[in-house]
């Protein structure tokens, strides 16, 4: 049957494109997902002989921030990918169907392509009082997860929810919001963010289809295509901090000149995502270029860590600075000793820099576990002393 | 007698579940039924109420920053500031490009299946589909060689047997009533619409620094402008708002409003179908003189009772004996009795879980059905939304509400009862985008005059740092989501968030039968509704997508412990 089903090629062949500008789109595939030409070949054969895989996205715990900002991706854009690319045979958001037709949509899809369909996953999954905080269909979306991960090739948690339980499973945790890994034992790839950047959500599913294989992960599970560089050490104001030059208070003068807003709040120095690269919205800007700092919404936990508005007390990257409070006066000293001085401290600097990124991320996932494991305890002991009432 | 269940109901924000028995051919009763919880109220004790705006952000990705605004109105109003008006013009814009982007997908994206049959397309002659759309727009995208392209487009889809989001649809029910070539022209411009939509959200990106879930601020918006400098809001990001604004009103003009009264004229019969209730609640928005002061809202404040046009009656958030939610029939319990209503300043909350244990086939609707709890108006179900606000609008005596109103009733040629209806509904969302995107052009052109006359000023500073504050206080933000009348309740106590309440549109809309037995929304709209097939529920996603669902907001939990809430002063 799936002889039958048309190649990406053979849909553009039928869209009148010709044989050269497939070629010319297979390689604008390729730089957009940032790979060498070498990769071209490969990219042009998974678009020739491949029907459109078929994709199951299923909604939890969510506000729907992920399937919002995934249709605003501007390449690809989402209709060449949800008519042309992929074969989106359920999602409750844009899909024909309700009810029993739906689920049943979903259940031809995953049965007759057990073993081979693309599962993504938005929201968290509530494992309180059996799972009633959220049910579709009368079954808990627990009970779909673990349905549709069995037969699944690779399973994608869309933002925050997904990946680490966001707002519901902030303090105190009232549904037991649960992200999708503690329930599966597969191989997960998270996308955080609230919502993911839209292009970003796009590129990582082009990658799985065109190579075939799940991203290169960190040790969190992100794609370190994305998620590999904190918002800090890209950010475009980032010579203002090094010239400890900030903002002291909203639209204030600093804030006029887009000076660094570290003093304001911003969770830049702890956050790993793209937004200072890829931006926001067609590489339009993003939430520091507007004014506003980093609430960090791609790390676990980051609702708790908060206010947002209190700046963060020091963090690692700087080798020579204990705190960035201080770094204004040594990066002025550093000026002043010349060029030369300056050089040899940025390499000193970011040597130690990547070393400490590698300490940092092992160390924020242990306090993130840390984090948790408490939470949970403090939960067992709630439950514990209201069975005792 | 047949009863049927529609669960999930797609092409909705969150999870819903609606119940409906079926006799002679029409729905005799309806359930509605709210199927997620994630507990915000709870998750919001005891932070810095200056964060409040991002976590009931999160409420809603669809309507992304309604409930932002909603809570820095809260807040203000509590900490007792006003935001210098460039801000205030800032956030009516951001108000306004959310409606025209809600709107625009709603109907073509969440709403347009209902009414266009996909597979009906695929035999249209794309002559025939040039010629009709050249007769109601001047859109330029029109020729037989560009239908004929998407016609081959969908084709091709279609005959590769991976029908994706398509798959199942209800294609070829008898409720579909386009001619082919109408439904050819509604599949090119869902697709227009897809690519469009990512385009007018850039707004937010510019002033807020991304979209969904842009960012708001206390006292002000986050951003400033500098006409000296590239590293703020300058010459050309204020360039690209205006070019924004006028794509916007374009696609309004000439793409969303000629679609919507093309398929409008063949359903006609839609208007006597769906209309439900006969109250409407409006708690208004888009101030033109300062939030403080309601009657210069674009949409006035106000409720109507019994479909009297003639009688607008005021609305005031802050009076107990107005606002109160019952729990009869959700999943809750309260001190008081379960058929008590309480305001949202006295709202209490426990989970009370006494559904059956899922999987399970129906739900015990004589019990408790849902985890949306149900709100009263003076003991009144009422219906929020653009239906209401363009009544309440019309009524009050806007002049741009009613030249909208009138312009539309004359070009279908109906009378103004039509508007209590499905139809009604799905008319006024788009007849509400024609004046925001209107007011998007007013806001613009003050805001540039405010700069032009000196005035750069986007936040005020007195009251940003805690200390300033008094110990204990309390305040309401009352906003329009593009789905309905939206409130935020907060008191704060020692700088910190004691209590946080949210009633939101769909809450008022689909939430379970009162104390008394009295349906909301969702569920009297649907009786007497006509179902030509008990398998294919089109008639009753029909009439439930004219509300636009939204239901991860509307469901929510209120304060654990039952404390009662005091009330708080507000102006």
């Amino acid at each position: 049957m799936n002889n039958e089903v048309p190649s990406i090629w053979q849909s553009m062949k039928a869209k009148g494109y010709s044989r050269r500008e497939f070629l010319f789109f297979c390689g604008v595939a390729v730089a957009a997902a940032g790979l060498k030409s070498s990769g071209l070949a490969q990219v042009v054969d998974a678009f020739e002989k491949k029907p459109r895989p078929p994709v199951v996205w299923l909604h939890f715990q969510e506000c729907t921030c992920c399937s919002e900002s995934f249709i605003r991706s501007s390449h690809p854009i989402v209709s060449d990918i949800i008519f042309d690319t992929l074969s989106l045979d359920y999602t409750e958001t844009l899909q024909a169907a309700s009810g029993f037709q739906a689920e049943k949509a979903r259940d031809d899809a995953m049965k007759n392509n057990m073993g081979k369909y693309i599962l993504l996953v938005e929201g968290s999954v509530p494992t309180g009082e059996n799972g009633v905080y959220c049910m579709i269909g009368g079954k808990t979306s627990e009970q779909i997860l673990k349905e549709a991960a069995e037969g699944a090739a690779a399973i994608v948690a869309w933002g925050s929810c997904a990946s680490n339980g966001c707002i519901q499973a902030a303090r105190p945790n009232p549904t037991n919001a649960t992200p999708i890994h503690k329930l599966i034992d597969k191989p997960v790839i998270k996308v955080p963010g609230c919502p993911p950047i839209a292009e970003v959500m796009t590129a990582i599913v082009t990658h799985v289809l065109l190579f075939e294989q799940i991203p290169e992960l960190d040790s969190q599970g992100r794609p370190k295509e994305f998620y590999s560089r904190r918002v800090h050490d890209t950010c475009y104001r980032r010579p203002f901090y090094d010239a400890g030059l900030f903002v002291e208070s909203w639209d204030d003068d600093a804030a006029r000149q887009g000076y660094c807003l570290y003093k304001m709040g911003c969770k830049g120095p702890n956050t790993y995502n793209a937004c200072s690269v890829t931006k926001w919205n067609s590489n339009l800007s993003y939430p520091i270029q507007a004014g506003h700092g980093c609430i960090g919404c791609s790390e676990a936990g980051f609702w708790d860590a908060g206010p947002f508005y209190q700046h963060l007390g020091s963090f690692p990257g700087f080798g020579i600075e204990s705190t960035a409070d201080t770094i204004g006066t040594t990066a002025a000293a550093v000026a002043a000793g010349g060029v030369a001085v300056h050089a040899a401290a940025s390499v000193i600097r970011k040597r130690k820099l990547v070393l400490e990124q590698r300490a940092e991320a092992a160390a924020s996932e242990a306090l993130y576990e840390e984090r948790e494991a408490a939470a949970a305890g403090k939960k067992a002991e709630e439950e514990e002393g209201g069975e005792e009432q | 007698m047949t009863r049927v269940v529609v669960d999930p109901i797609t092409r909705i924000e969150g999870h819903l579940r609606i119940e409906a028995t079926i006799e002679g051919g029409k729905i005799t009763d309806a359930y509605s039924s709210g199927t997620m919880v994630r507990g915000f109220e709870k998750i919001l004790k005891g932070r810095d109420p200056r964060d409040a705006w991002a976590f009931t952000e999160r409420a809603c990705g669809v309507c992304t920053t309604v409930h932002a605004l909603a809570s820095v109105r809260a807040v203000e109003d509590a900490i007792g500031v006003s935001v210098p008006r460039n801000a205030e013009l800032v956030r009516n814009i951001m108000f306004c490009t959310q409606y025209v982007h809600d709107h625009v997908v709603h109907f073509y994206h969440l709403h347009a299946l209902d009414w266009v049959d996909v597979v009906s397309a695929l035999s249209a002659d794309p002559v025939e589909t040039s010629n009709i759309a050249k007769s109601i727009s001047n859109w330029p995208k029109s020729s037989p060689k560009y239908f004929a392209d998407i016609q081959t487009r969908l084709k091709t889809f279609v005959e590769s047997g991976q029908l994706g989001i398509f798959a199942n649809g209800y294609w070829g029910h008898p409720a579909y009533k386009l001619p082919k070539e109408v439904n050819l022209l509604g599949v090119a411009h869902y697709l227009e619409a897809l690519e469009w939509q990512k385009e007018i959200v850039k707004i937010h990106t510019i002033f807020g620094g991304k979209n969904p879930h842009p960012n708001y601020l206390v006292g002000g918006i986050p951003c400033s402008f500098n006409l000296e400098d590239v590293n703020a809001i300058n010459t050309e990001k204020l360039n690209l708002v205006a070019k924004l604004i006028k794509d916007a009103q374009t696609f309004v003009e000439q793409v969303y409003i000629p679609d919507l009264m093309a398929i409008a004229g063949f359903y006609k019969d839609w208007a006597a179908i769906g209309g439900g209730l006969k109250n409407y609640l409006v708690y208004g928005d888009l101030p033109t003189k300062g939030y403080g002061f309601p009657d210069s809202y674009k949409f006035p404040r106000g409720a109507i009772l019994n479909r009297d046009l003639s009688k607008v009656y005021d609305v005031n958030g802050k009076d107990e004996n107005e606002i109160k939610e019952y729990i009869s029939h959700s999943w809750y319990k309260y001190s008081v009795g379960d058929k008590t209503g309480l305001h949202p300043w006295k709202g209490e909350t426990e989970f009370n879980f006494t559904g059956p244990q899922p999987p399970f086939e129906q739900l015990q609707v004589e019990n408790k059905y849902s985890w949306l709890k149900t709100p009263r108006w003076k003991d009144n179900p009422m219906e929020v939304g653009p239906l209401a606000r363009l009544l309440v609008g019309y009524a009050k005596g806007s002049e741009e509400i009613k030249e909208v109103v009138d312009g539309a009733l004359k070009t279908l040629d109906v009378p103004v009862e039509a508007l209590f209806s499905t139809l009604g509904r799905t008319a006024a969302r788009g007849l509400e985008t024609r004046l925001t995107a209107r007011w998007l052009k007013e806001f613009y052109d003050e805001l540039i005059l405010n700069l032009k006359g000196g005035d750069f000023s986007t936040f005020t500073r007195e009251k940003w740092e805690p200390e300033t504050w008094p110990t204990e206080c309390q305040g309401v933000g009352l906003s329009e989501a593009p789905r309905g009348a939206l409130a935020h309740w907060i008191r704060i106590k020692d700088r910190k968030i004691e209590n946080y309440q949210l009633v939101v549109p769909s809450t008022w809309n689909a939430s379970p039968r009162d104390a008394a037995g009295k349906r909301s929304a969702y569920e009297e709209s649907l009786l007497e509704t006509p179902v030509a097939n008990d398998e294919q529920p089109l008639e009753i996603i029909r009439t439930i997508h004219s509300f636009d669902p939204c239901l991860a907001c509307a469901v929510h939990v209120y304060d654990p412990e039952g404390k009662h809430l005091h009330q708080v002063t507000v102006n």
